[in-house]
């Protein structure tokens, strides 16, 4: 079980890293909310998996670490705050930069005509 | 020894009086200024007693003596050797630079400035910790930037500034990295234990880094060759600046420090080498180069790096002789080379010009000043009865007495004897080229002799030189005894100051010296014409083309590493990262622990790859970005599965709702972005970015592996233990959330608060348009509200509070709290402006979500400050348990206000963040079509 939740978390960290890697912000919010799953279900797994042995005194024999639990607890919600934040400036630097690429500015490509944005109505 | 800390004080404080005293006639202000260091100077000279009989005073106040910090001070034989120098010298040209300095000059501030060199001065010689040392020895450099830059309209004085700051502040930073590994490597930074542990520097593996580094800081200090060149081209400072910085004081730190660390550092074949070549060649450049300037402080600038030499060169023989012959020329050389260029700048004064082809015959004019200039450089070349010669003579002996390049030793006193020739010519030149040689030529002035105290300080110096000339014991014995006992950190050897040691080798070699030197002076002119066919270049110029080259380099460095994409800064730090795991990873001998593993089942396998199926096919079509977001959110909900399989309960519930939530914002701010994301990387960087990827994903999957593999030795069975005895609540999780790390969660509902005042001031004044067709160009539905969702969705919301009330009060005890229920209720809410639309909701729910954060983080703060009202820390909780009829039993806990608070931040924030973005879908909407 253990190496295939590994697995697990390797692939969404390799995925959110190459999406975060994407020029579009859209892309770059989607591979950090993959990123934050990623790093979320790592640092909960550094408390090791444990089956039906929830952290709730008198409701089983062995409990799991709970510590990492409530550190995780905090950083999904914070998670989903920078999540938040993330899509709002990105909406924002469309509506004043008229793009939507991280670098605010499109990149230059052969044959490429420049995109029209209605950004500043 | 208190009066100790207040050796270098006293000049500090005297900075200001030059400035408060300007406003006063001219010689009010130089007596004024002259005060306070020659009250330093007694004090200095009230220790000498005690100081010649070999007594060392320190006196510490430690400042952060943990990591070896504190403000220190040490008098010995040669600290105070240097300070007498630094402040009798420095009082002389005080009294001269009254005289010399126009009215033009702001005289207060020449006077400030050189106050505060003075007191960084002794603060070097006077430190006994090594980074206070180098403190004052950058201060030295920049007190010298501001002297040598005085006259800042001439644009050579700003350029010989620069150039003097960017040498010696570039080697003062080497000195600091060498002191830093020097501390270090002793294990204190007191003087005192790294000069009484020398043999433990010299066995340790840093030593010739150590040695490298701190001659590094005292070469380009002390002008020695290849960093000679800025000495001259800070000429261009008033010569009472050239008299006491650079003959006198600043230029001798770095001999100083190679002296100070003598016992430390010398005495290995490493040093020898490094010290004795360098300062034998910066010997014969100096004196060669000297020979042919015209510049009346061109040549003694250049004598002076070659005497500096010639003290290195000294300092690096390793015989005890040899350093108290160093030490022994230090205080002569300071003597008449600082005689010398006052009387330079008295001709200079006087006549207008420096230009020694130009001054020709001046002793008709000036013949006091003349006889003095003549005395000091007999001095200088080493005419017997002046001071010069008893050390040059002690040098031609040192040179004699060694043989650390084996059979080629001989070498080293026939160049010694060569740089001695040209010392005679040169000083010949300057004798003889300005008082005799015919009339002066196209003088500005007509020269006459400087007004009476001008000449004081020449006078008292020149005196001194025949003093110790003639009488050297009783003149400077003592204190070069003393001096030369601390630079060895020990008993000096036994020497003799007398003029007459019989007819030796050494007094052979001052001979040819004399005789070469005048042969070479009357034959001169075949040596310029040689020297004429160089090509002339200017240091200057070499040197600022250097620096244009190094700034032009870094910005290219700059604009190639910083070309304003983020795309590519993230690239850099992932790689970077990279590197630093990998790197670690490569030690770690074994992947898979000890911990036995969990066994696979089938309903696990499922998900796993429904994970990995969705998340590959996220990044498959991430262009078409909806049903990128489907594919994510399945992600997300096989995330909180997984929670729910590995005991996490309180985590699947909050991974979910944050997932609803997550899911609503993401597919509002779809509605304002492109729906598709136009395909731009190229393959190469698609194949860079994947490799990128893959690495890193290997990476994070390995350590996690090795990780779960692993025992755990935690922390937390103190936080089970605990649980219901201290906190009150049998849902460990919420306890540490809101109880053992309560603290930790109010910071983070405080960043949840930040962050949805932050997105609400973003959203305030965006200017979005309204796209009025999908992507498809296909028109959005008329129907806004569909009634079979209002129904629904009203219907439901007192349940979900209901559920969400429960959630919250149940926490302390089970799954649960403050977080997940104000997640559960936000969804609520949202769910209503769904179905609704914001201006129906408007209209009846009528919460200012900004003062709901307000209040949550408030109500969370002071349930926190309201421990301390019952003399608990901050945070610390309460419980009891109480009994109600019909309810029965029950518990009531502080955490549960703390919780409350967080409920209602979280609520805030969500429904701040959403609402707002929704809101924008109703304000006035620009009609202009948007192409995609």
């Amino acid at each position: 079980m253990e190496g295939m939740y590994a697995l697990c978390v390797g692939l969404l960290t390799a995925c959110g890293i190459f999406l975060a890697l994407r020029g579009r912000s859209f892309s770059v919010v989607i591979g950090l909310t993959l990123l934050s799953y990623a790093v979320n279900l790592f640092l909960f797994a550094s408390g090791r998996l444990r089956l039906n042995s929830a952290a709730v005194l008198g409701e089983s024999q062995q409990y799991s670490d709970p510590l990492p639990q409530a550190l995780v607890l905090t950083a999904i919600v914070i998670g989903f705050a920078m999540t938040a934040f993330v899509v709002i400036l990105a909406m924002r630097a469309r509506a004043d930069l008229g793009n939507d690429h991280v670098d605010g500015t499109l990149p230059k490509q052969p044959g490429d005509t420049e995109q029209k944005n209605g950004g500043n109505a | 020894m208190n009066s100790l800390i207040w050796l270098p004080f006293l000049p500090l404080l005297g900075t200001l009086v030059p400035l408060l005293s300007a406003h006063l006639s001219r010689t009010a202000c130089a007596f004024l200024t002259a005060a306070l260091p020659a009250l330093t100077l007694l004090l200095v000279l009230s220790h000498a007693g005690d100081i010649f009989q070999g007594e060392r005073f320190h006196a510490v106040i430690p400042w952060i003596p943990a990591i070896g910090l504190d403000l220190a001070f040490r008098l010995d034989g040669l600290a105070m050797l240097f300070a007498i120098l630094i402040l009798g010298i420095g009082l002389l040209v005080i009294l001269y630079a009254r005289y010399y300095l126009s009215a033009k000059d702001s005289i207060g501030k020449f006077y400030a400035y050189l106050i505060l060199f003075m007191f960084a001065m002794l603060g070097v010689v006077l430190s006994d910790n090594l980074i206070q040392l180098w403190f004052f020895w950058e201060l030295t450099s920049i007190s010298s930037f501001l002297l040598i830059s005085f006259w800042g309209h001439k644009t050579e004085a700003r350029k010989g500034a620069r150039m003097a700051l960017t040498v010696t502040g570039a080697g003062g930073l080497a000195l600091l990295a060498g002191l830093l590994i020097l501390g270090n490597t002793v294990g204190s930074f007191s003087l005192q234990d790294v000069l009484d542990n020398g043999d433990l520097i010299k066995a340790s593996a840093n030593y010739p880094i150590i040695v490298v580094l701190v001659l590094l800081g005292a070469f380009t200090k002390s002008a020695q060759f290849p960093f000679h060149f800025w000495l001259p081209n800070a000429m261009a400072a008033p010569t009472p600046v050239s008299a006491y910085l650079h003959s006198a004081t600043m230029v001798k730190a770095g001999i100083f420090l190679m002296a100070r660390f003598y016992p430390a550092l010398a005495d290995t074949n490493l040093w020898f080498l490094i010290v004795s070549l360098t300062g034998l060649i910066t010997f014969l450049v100096g004196a060669y180069i000297a020979l042919f300037q015209h510049d009346l402080k061109g040549l003694l600038a250049n004598s002076t790096i070659s005497h500096l030499g010639l003290i290195t060169l000294l300092l690096g023989m390793g015989t005890d002789l040899a350093a108290v012959a160093a030490i022994f020329h230090i205080i002569n050389h300071a003597i008449f080379k600082a005689s010398l260029f006052m009387a330079a700048g008295i001709i200079d004064h006087e006549s207008g010009s420096r230009d020694m082809r130009n001054l020709n015959g001046l002793w008709k004019y000036m013949p006091y000043t003349a006889t003095l200039a003549m005395v000091a450089s007999a001095s200088m070349a080493g005419v017997p009865l002046m001071n010069g010669f008893l050390s040059k003579e002690m040098f031609f002996t040192e040179t004699l007495h060694q043989a650390s390049l084996g059979s080629l030793s001989w070498f080293i006193p026939v160049l010694a004897t060569l740089g001695g020739v040209f010392a005679v010519a040169y000083s010949m030149r300057f004798i003889h080229d300005v008082f005799f040689n015919g009339e002066p030529i196209n003088l500005p002035k007509t020269p006459h002799e400087p007004p009476r105290y001008m000449r004081v300080p020449v006078e008292i110096l020149v005196a001194i030189c025949l003093f110790v000339g003639i009488f050297p014991s009783l003149a400077v014995g003592d204190l070069l005894f003393a001096a030369a006992n601390a630079t060895l950190n020990g008993p000096a050897p036994d020497y003799s100051l007398a003029i007459w040691h019989g007819f030796n080798l050494p007094l052979v070699m001052s001979i040819i010296a004399l005789i070469g030197g005048l042969l070479m002076y009357k034959n001169r002119a075949h040596l310029f014409k040689f020297q004429a066919q160089f090509p002339a270049s200017d240091p200057k110029l070499v040197f600022e083309s250097a620096i244009q080259w190094l700034t032009r380099q870094s910005q290219a460095l700059i604009a190639w590493a910083e070309n304003g994409s983020l795309q590519r800064y993230v690239f850099f730090v992932l790689a970077f990262a990279v590197v630093m795991t990998a790197s670690s990873l490569l030690k770690l001998n074994t992947t898979a622990g000890q911990r036995p593993e969990i066994p696979l089942d089938a309903l696990s396998i499922t998900c796993a790859v429904l994970l990995c199926i969705s998340a590959l096919a996220t990044v498959i079509w991430h262009r078409k970005r909806v049903v990128a977001l489907i594919t994510l959110s399945v992600v997300g909900l096989i995330v909180s599965l997984a929670f729910a399989k590995f005991s996490a309960p309180d985590l699947a519930l909050t991974q979910l709702s944050v997932e609803v939530v997550t899911v609503i914002l993401l597919i509002l701010a779809l509605f304002f972005l492109p729906q598709k994301t136009p395909k731009e990387s190229s393959p190469r960087r698609i194949v860079r970015d994947l490799s990128l990827a893959s690495l890193f994903g290997g990476i994070v999957g390995t350590i996690s592996y090795a990780l779960m593999t692993r025992p755990l030795d935690s922390i937390s069975t103190f936080f089970t233990e605990n649980s219901k005895t201290g906190g009150g609540g049998t849902n460990v999780v919420n306890v540490i959330l809101v109880d053992f790390r309560g603290f930790d969660t109010l910071g983070e509902i405080t960043v949840l608060g930040i962050a949805a005042l932050g997105i609400y001031k973003l959203i305030a004044r965006m200017r979005l348009f309204m796209p009025s067709a999908d992507g498809n160009g296909l028109a959005w539905s008329e129907d806004r509200h569909p009634m079979l969702l209002k129904v629904i969705s009203q219907s439901l919301l007192p349940l979900a509070l209901l559920v969400s009330a429960y959630i919250f009060l149940r926490g302390h005890n089970m799954p649960g709290g403050g977080f997940i229920a104000g997640l559960v209720t936000s969804v609520a809410i949202i769910q209503q402006y769904i179905a609704h639309g914001v201006e129906w909701i408007k209209t009846r729910i009528k919460f200012d979500y900004q003062i709901m954060i307000g209040s949550g983080i408030g109500i969370a703060t002071l349930s926190g400050l309201g421990s301390w009202v019952f003399g608990h820390t901050f945070l610390s909780s309460w419980f009891d348990y109480f009994y109600l009829p019909v309810i029965g039993k029950f518990e009531l806990a502080s955490a549960m206000i703390f919780d409350l608070g967080v409920f209602l931040t979280v609520v805030g924030a969500t429904m701040l963040i959403l609402a707002n973005l929704g809101q924008l879908t109703t304000s006035e909407r620009p009609t202009q079509q948007e192409h995609e």
